[in-house]
């Protein structure tokens, strides 16, 4: 067994691990930190195990006075990263302590002072590197730590100058690991040993999309719950934003729209399994926008496609039929063809770019809730949970989802969202931080 | 008997009146219904003549068939309110822009020439062969050979293509195609041709005003083009036989459709034609001459007499044609309407509303809307049960792409994808039931419009081109584009496409078209094909097949698609396509206007000789194919006399393959095999031309026929799957098709007439020779008499040349080129030990060829078993082919033989021997289609074993075949290639004694 977490191994292999040799694994780990880290020599080894069970996804343990028992832990050395490098856009979540005592305020080198400063007092970071002030998890208790959640995303291309910057500014001297998900994790494992002299921990995307999720799920929203969904889907007026209590998750299916999506079936906070996927995502969304109508950035893309009407480019049933096609039981304003108007030269000579991007958006998004509903039914799940950063200030595809999936399942599958759409990953990513060994 | 002449349908005996009586028919045995009325119109006056249309109509821009476009995504109600304002523009674009660009279509240029064209007494016409329209019909007689349509100069007709066909039910279509007149000639006569009566024979020269049909001539305007590349193909083929007493069924069936092969017309869509066409053709049967005086003992008096008979059978016809021609189409109905009672056209489709009011105002008919998806399943159940080797499997980088399904008894329960404008999916359980299961709206229509945006080009077969050239993982963000170089060490594959489209949102560069249509053409057929497997899984189906205009015979999207289903199901489904996707509508369409005709009580089988084949690559969007009239693709399918089963002593139907060699497959064989038949051709020409003594355009017709069997073999080289599994079977049915097709329905006749004569004559000398040997080596002399008497096969190259230059070679020559025990295949120890016990219940024999072969070889072998106690029953072909002993001739030969032999005699008598036909017309034979009527009198008669003799029947096919009961395959290889493949030499023995494992 080691000290190996066996990451890079098949899934089935480290779920089979952890259930069966977590106890043993915690312990051996915390010897290992107390011989390393003479300060935390007082705390008592029982007490460091007792907390093992209580694990981050356990919000009594984690929010109840028992927190304080696991502040053997806190010596993990400060900053506290996790990364998801995705295909389009990477996400970092930083957190920032704030019971900083004046004897660790000496401690911390300036290094890390200024990494701090850096990224809690700008919102904004280059030309392209943003942090969500609105998503900002406050007061947390971190791993026996308090302090505040940050979440920053960046797009991939500029993972190269974020290395850049690691470099310069010495960030391996802070001896941190960064632990990073995503395919970039891998891709760039690489460039940041050679350019930033920095070890990167790879983690599973799955495995930290799911653990990030339920943590944060079970943290709340600065006191507000983080999942929601849409009640009267199907009636536009009454169509309202929902607060949905997530506490009994299981099973559930588990959207995770990115540039592409995955389709999870999750049974248990370690047992999933990804069913699908499909390559029409947030990626091609954008990709297929930005080729249409010249736009260039996700957010102009959505501004775009909320002002348009997609059944100027759709083809509707009723465009065809007239009506109803009441042989199937298809509504007149069923799209029967995406795009399909295009097919004709005037219409695709009077198109409007808002439209197109509508219909765009509108495509890609009916053929995920469709693939997703059809997993759903295959998986026999009824809550579909629709995550990743396609759903970032996109109402028109969640209330879109929300309405396919109530229309589709007659009302029997519920679409749940999270606030927190895209950040789960890199959430994962970071508690995976607080579980490894030094010498990972 | 079933197929005896009790069995004559009521509806023929009806024709009678109007025409010469058909001396004998051995036709169908449910009578055809009387005359109906398909879609509810009330038929009145004196010719009861009825049509009913089916119009199957799309816009020709925004033309993506959008019956196929069932929607699987929703538009909120928000949407759904506005999308009402676009209503307004899509219906302003529903007009049919007049067939205007470079196909002018002048008022007179298809004018129906009535009058003079009725005036044909040939029933039928068709533009097959041609790309005129014109179509005149011969066969009024040998001495009528005088102007029947408009009249033209034979010179510029060209000659008449009237079908003849000699022997039981044989057939001549005489229907006739010819090019257009230049402008301002003098139409000449065409030339019929007719077989001259026999003395004794009341032929089928009717006066032409009893044969008169509906119809006209039609001429295409001398400037429409001929197709280049295949010129054979009609514009439209025109229905002629409009006897009174016909139901007709005419489907028009114009779908929406991206051709690109029609520059001249934006977004070009296709429009389908089908109809139901009786053809009239010559039949030439057997009859037996009267025995009252003893003339017909004299030598080189044949024993029997062939006569000329016409018949009417029933012909689909499935045409494709650009929209181009839909009101020339329109125009063309409506002068074929004006003098029928028909007051409905059927109409199925979105552009069955679009096309509804032009449709009304033109044709003067109402519209009559059928469900799209109905006649989609129908269509689709209908090939499904009616054409071998329909449905195939498309491999990339294999050889041959293309691998075909057997049919499968039971064809439920499928899944069939729809890929139109966009995506339905449903799933049929039985033939009439069946559920929309699903869909999607990403689907050709997306790939369309997506792609014209994307990349300007505004055709869509021009967007699959470009696709086929581009490299999708330029534009597509893959898996090893996120991961780097891990995804190996991690175990995935990189090639993945992780994002579709995902590159293009972050490079900052330009994206080749080519990249872009390749990109978009991934998307969608792996959307289309993960869809697909949720469903299939979903509903526990493992068979899906994907039609709709989105696939079309594209390889490049069978390939994605093939490729998806494969990976999402991981192998568990089969994406299946169908060799005749396009037609499922108006199949379906079709078959619902005639359901009171019932042709799902028939049996139907394709014509090979008019159907164009497969085609492996896209249509290339060049201008010289532009120039094809409007048809470029034809399916004919030929209602069988008789329905086709099952022989119920098959071990698993479903699991039996007719066929020994698939030469798809095997490309040596299939290059051996192509060229042998080459090298033939140019004796069955010969051949062809000689048993038409009396015919003046007989070679010429000859010619045609070489020429166009010459494509049909020129086309199978390069696309060994165009008419499916390509096998010899297929050939040797082709090329009977094609004789057909050029009035050389029984080129043997008159041979195997002699043959049979000459015979006969030796019957009794064989019989007594025969009996006078030991029980022992009689057994023995029997099976090398049934050997011997294969040897006797004009269709073997080898033997016909010996046969044409030794005409002394009889039966006693024959058994010396026999092979010498042990043979090849030598089982006959195990037969001979099994001889020695009980007799057998009912045996089941299989013929081969006329004469020698059925007389001197199969008869003496019936008389034994029938002296052992045995039951035989004499299956014969129900048609001719080479100079197979058909079922008529059988009939004679048996009476004769009775007349000589106490035993067959007796036997007769007490149907202890029965002569059954086997509803084929092939020279092999496939067990899986044989004629009901024999089907249940071997299961009532509890057949215990099944002789298969001949080349064709038991070598070229059933070599393999696994059957319940005892089996024994009987052949002399006549063909030294194939001996030498097998082992052995010309004139080897196959001698397949088998026993099913207890």
């Amino acid at each position: 067994m080691g000290t190996t977490f066996c990451w890079l191994g098949r899934r089935s292999h480290i779920l089979c691990w952890r259930q069966k040799d977590v106890a043993k694994a915690w312990r051996l780990i915390s010897w290992r930190r107390e011989w390393r880290h003479p300060r935390k020599m007082l705390l008592n080894q029982l007490e460091a195990v007792a907390a093992i069970p209580a694990r981050y996804d356990d919000n009594v343990d984690l929010r109840g006075g028992r927190a304080d028992a696991q502040s053997w832990m806190n010596f993990r050395a400060f900053p506290w990263f996790g990364m998801d490098i995705g295909g389009t856009l990477v996400k970092l979540v930083y957190f920032e302590p704030k019971d900083i005592t004046a004897e660790e305020e000496q401690e911390e080198v300036e290094n890390l002072k200024s990494i701090r400063k850096y990224l809690t007092s700008n919102t904004a970071y280059g030309k392209t590197g943003i942090r969500d002030v609105h998503l900002e998890l406050k007061n947390l208790t971190m791993c026996g730590r308090k302090g505040n959640l940050h979440f920053i995303r960046f797009p991939s291309c500029a993972m190269h100058r974020f290395i850049q910057m690691g470099s310069e500014k010495n960030f391996s001297s802070l001896h941190t690991t960064l632990c990073a998900t995503g395919g970039g994790a891998f891709k760039f494992e690489e460039d940041f040993r050679m350019i930033a002299d920095l070890q990167l921990h790879k983690l599973d995307e799955l495995d930290c999309l799911i653990q990030g999720l339920l943590y944060v799920d079970s943290v709340g929203f600065n006191g507000k719950p983080e999942c929601y969904y849409f009640e009267n889907p199907t009636n536009p007026e009454l169509c309202q934003k929902k607060p949905y209590c997530l506490d009994n998750p299981y099973p559930m299916l588990l959207v995770n729209m990115g540039s592409g999506v995955s389709i999870l079936a999750v049974y248990s906070k370690d047992n999933y399994k990804r069913v699908t996927g499909t390559s029409l995502g947030g990626g091609t969304f954008l990709g297929l926008c930005c080729l249409l109508t010249g736009c260039e950035t996700f957010e102009e893309a959505l501004e775009m496609a909320a002002k348009g009407d997609s059944t100027n480019v759709d083809k509707l049933v009723k465009d065809i039929y007239g009506g109803d096609y009441e042989r199937f039981g298809l509504q007149g304003s069923a799209v029967a063809s995406s795009f399909g108007n295009m097919m004709s030269k005037e219409k695709r000579d009077s198109i409007s770019k808002e439209d197109l991007a509508r219909a765009t958006l509108v495509t890609i998004t009916n053929n995920i809730g469709s693939i997703a509903r059809m997993c759903a039914l295959n998986e026999n799940i009824d809550r579909v949970v629709f995550v990743g950063n396609f759903l970032r200030i996109n109402m028109v595809s969640m209330k879109l989802l929300a309405y396919a999936m109530d229309f589709w399942s007659k009302g029997q599958l519920k679409a749940l969202f999270l606030e927190h759409e895209g950040y789960f990953g890199a959430v994962g990513a970071l508690l995976e931080l607080f579980k490894m060994t030094d010498d990972q | 008997m079933g197929g005896g002449p009790a069995g004559r349908g009521r509806w023929q005996g009806r024709r009678a009146g109007r025409g010469p009586r058909r001396a004998q028919r051995f036709g169908p045995c449910s009578p055809r219904p009387p005359a109906h009325c398909p879609s509810g119109l009330v038929v009145r006056g004196p010719s009861a003549r009825r049509l009913a249309v089916a119009a199957r109509l799309q816009l020709p821009e925004d033309a993506a068939r959008p019956e196929r476009s069932m929607p699987g995504i929703v538009v909120p109600p928000g949407e759904a309110r506005r999308s009402s304002d676009s209503r307004g523009s899509s219906a302003g674009s529903g007009r049919i822009p007049a067939a205007e660009g470079w196909l002018p279509r002048p008022a007179g240029a298809l004018a129906p020439v009535s009058g003079v064209g009725t005036r044909t007494g040939g029933s039928c016409s068709s533009g097959r062969g041609k790309p005129g329209w014109a179509a005149l019909s011969a066969a009024q007689g040998p001495e009528r050979r005088r102007p029947l349509g408009p009249a033209r100069s034979p010179a510029s007709a060209g000659p008449a293509l009237g079908r003849w066909r000699f022997g039981g039910v044989s057939t001549a279509w005489t229907w006739t195609s010819r090019p257009p007149p230049a402008s301002g000639q003098a139409p000449g006569p065409p030339v019929a041709y007719r077989e001259p009566p026999r003395a004794r024979t009341r032929p089928a020269s009717a006066p032409p005003a009893t044969r008169r049909r509906a119809g006209g001539c039609l001429a295409l305007p001398p400037s429409l083009p001929a197709c280049p590349s295949r010129p054979t193909a009609p514009l439209m083929p025109v229905p002629r036989a409009l006897t009174a007493q016909q139901p007709r069924c005419w489907t028009v069936l114009p779908h929406g459709r991206p051709a690109p092969q029609h520059p001249a017309f934006t977004g070009g869509s296709l429009t389908k034609l089908a109809y139901y066409s009786t053809v009239q053709h010559k039949v030439a049967k057997v009859r037996s001459f009267d025995h009252s005086g003893k003339d017909a003992e004299q030598d080189h008096e044949p024993p029997y007499e062939i006569s000329v008979q016409e018949e009417v059978t029933a012909r689909l016809h499935f045409v494709k044609f650009e929209n181009t021609y839909i009101e020339a189409c329109l125009d063309f109905i409506k002068d074929h309407l004006v003098n029928t009672e028909t007051k409905v056209i059927q109409a199925t489709g979105g552009g069955a509303y679009k096309f509804k009011d032009l449709i009304e105002e033109k044709l003067r008919l109402k519209v009559d809307k059928e469900d799209v998806m109905t006649c989609l399943i129908k269509g689709c159940n209908f090939v499904l049960k009616n054409i071998p080797h329909e449905a195939f499997v498309y491999q990339k980088d294999s050889d041959p792409e293309f691998r075909f399904q057997t049919n499968h008894p039971n064809i439920f329960p499928y899944l069939l994808v729809n890929i139109g404008s966009g995506v339905s999916i449903v799933k049929v359980e039985t033939e009439d039931r069946f559920e929309w299961i699903g869909g999607s709206s990403i689907g050709g229509g997306t790939f369309w419009g997506l792609g014209a945006l994307l990349t300007k080009t505004k055709k869509f077969d021009e967007l699959l081109h470009l696709a086929s050239k581009g490299h999708h993982t330029n534009v597509d963000m893959l898996v090893q584009d996120i991961y780097g170089g891990a995804h190996e060490t991690l175990g995935l594959s990189g090639n993945l496409i992780a994002s579709s489209f995902g590159k293009s949102a972050t490079a900052d560069r330009e994206f080749s078209k080519e990249d872009m249509a390749k990109s978009l053409l991934h998307m969608i057929s792996n959307d289309i094909g993960q869809l697909a497997c949720l469903y299939a899984r979903l509903h526990c189906l493992d068979r899906v097949y994907f039609g709709g205009f989105f696939i079309r015979g594209h390889p490049v999207t069978m390939r994605t698609i093939t490729y998806s289903i494969n990976f999402f199901s991981k192998g568990e489904v089969q994406a299946l396509f169908l060799r005749h996707e396009g037609y499922l509508g108006a199949i379906g369409a079709f078959l619902k206007g005639a359901e009171q005709d019932n042709p799902n009580q028939y049996s139907w089988g394709e014509n090979y000789a008019g159907s164009s084949g497969l085609r492996s690559s896209p249509p290339e969007p060049c201008p010289s194919q532009r120039t094809r009239g409007g048809a470029f693709d034809l399916l004919e399918m030929d209602r069988l006399e008789r329905p086709l089963v099952n022989l119920p002593l098959l071990l698993d139907p479903s699991s039996y393959v007719p066929d020994t060699v698939d030469l798809t497959d095997d490309a040596l064989a299939r290059k051996y095999w192509l060229s042998c038949f080459e090298e033939a051709l140019d004796g069955v020409v010969k051949r062809a031309v000689a048993s038409q003594p009396g015919s003046v355009d007989a070679a010429e017709r000859a010619e045609k026929f070489r020429q166009k069997y010459w494509n049909k073999l020129q086309t199978l080289r390069h696309q060994p799957f165009a008419y499916g599994t390509l096998t010899v079977r297929s050939l040797l049915d082709t090329r009977e098709h094609c004789l057909n097709e050029f009035s050389f329905p029984d080129p043997y006749s008159k041979v195997k007439q002699r043959e049979n004569g000459v015979a006969l004559k030796c019957f009794q000398r064989v019989i007594r020779s025969l009996d006078a040997l030991g029980w022992e080596e009689r057994q023995l002399a029997l099976v090398k008499g049934l050997l011997a008497g294969n040897v006797f096969d004009w269709g073997a190259k080898a033997v016909s040349d010996v046969l044409e230059s030794d005409p002394q070679f009889g039966f006693e020559e024959a058994k010396r080129k026999l092979q010498e025990r042990p043979w090849l295949v030598d089982s006959y120890s195990k037969w001979l030990q099994r001889l020695k016990g009980p007799p057998h219940k009912c045996a089941l024999i299989f013929a081969d060829n006329s004469g020698v072969d059925v007389i001197l070889g199969v008869f003496p072998f019936v008389r034994e078993l029938l002296s052992r106690g045995t039951e035989v029953i004499l299956a014969c072909n129900s048609g001719p082919a080479l100079n197979d002993v058909t079922y008529s001739e059988s009939l004679i030969v048996a009476e004769r033989i009775a007349a000589m032999d106490p035993v067959i005699h007796s036997a007769l008598r007490e149907e202890r021997l029965l002569l059954m036909q086997t509803g084929s017309s092939s020279p092999c034979l496939d067990l899986s289609r044989l004629d009901k009527g024999l089907a249940m009198l071997v299961r009532e008669r509890g057949a215990d074993l099944v002789v298969i003799e001949g080349m064709g029947r038991a070598v070229h096919t059933n070599y393999y075949a696994s059957l319940r009961c005892e089996s024994l395959k009987l052949a002399v290889i006549k063909n030294s290639w194939l001996a030498e493949r097998l082992g052995g030499r010309l004139f080897s023995v196959i001698f397949k004694y088998e026993v099913p494992a207890e």
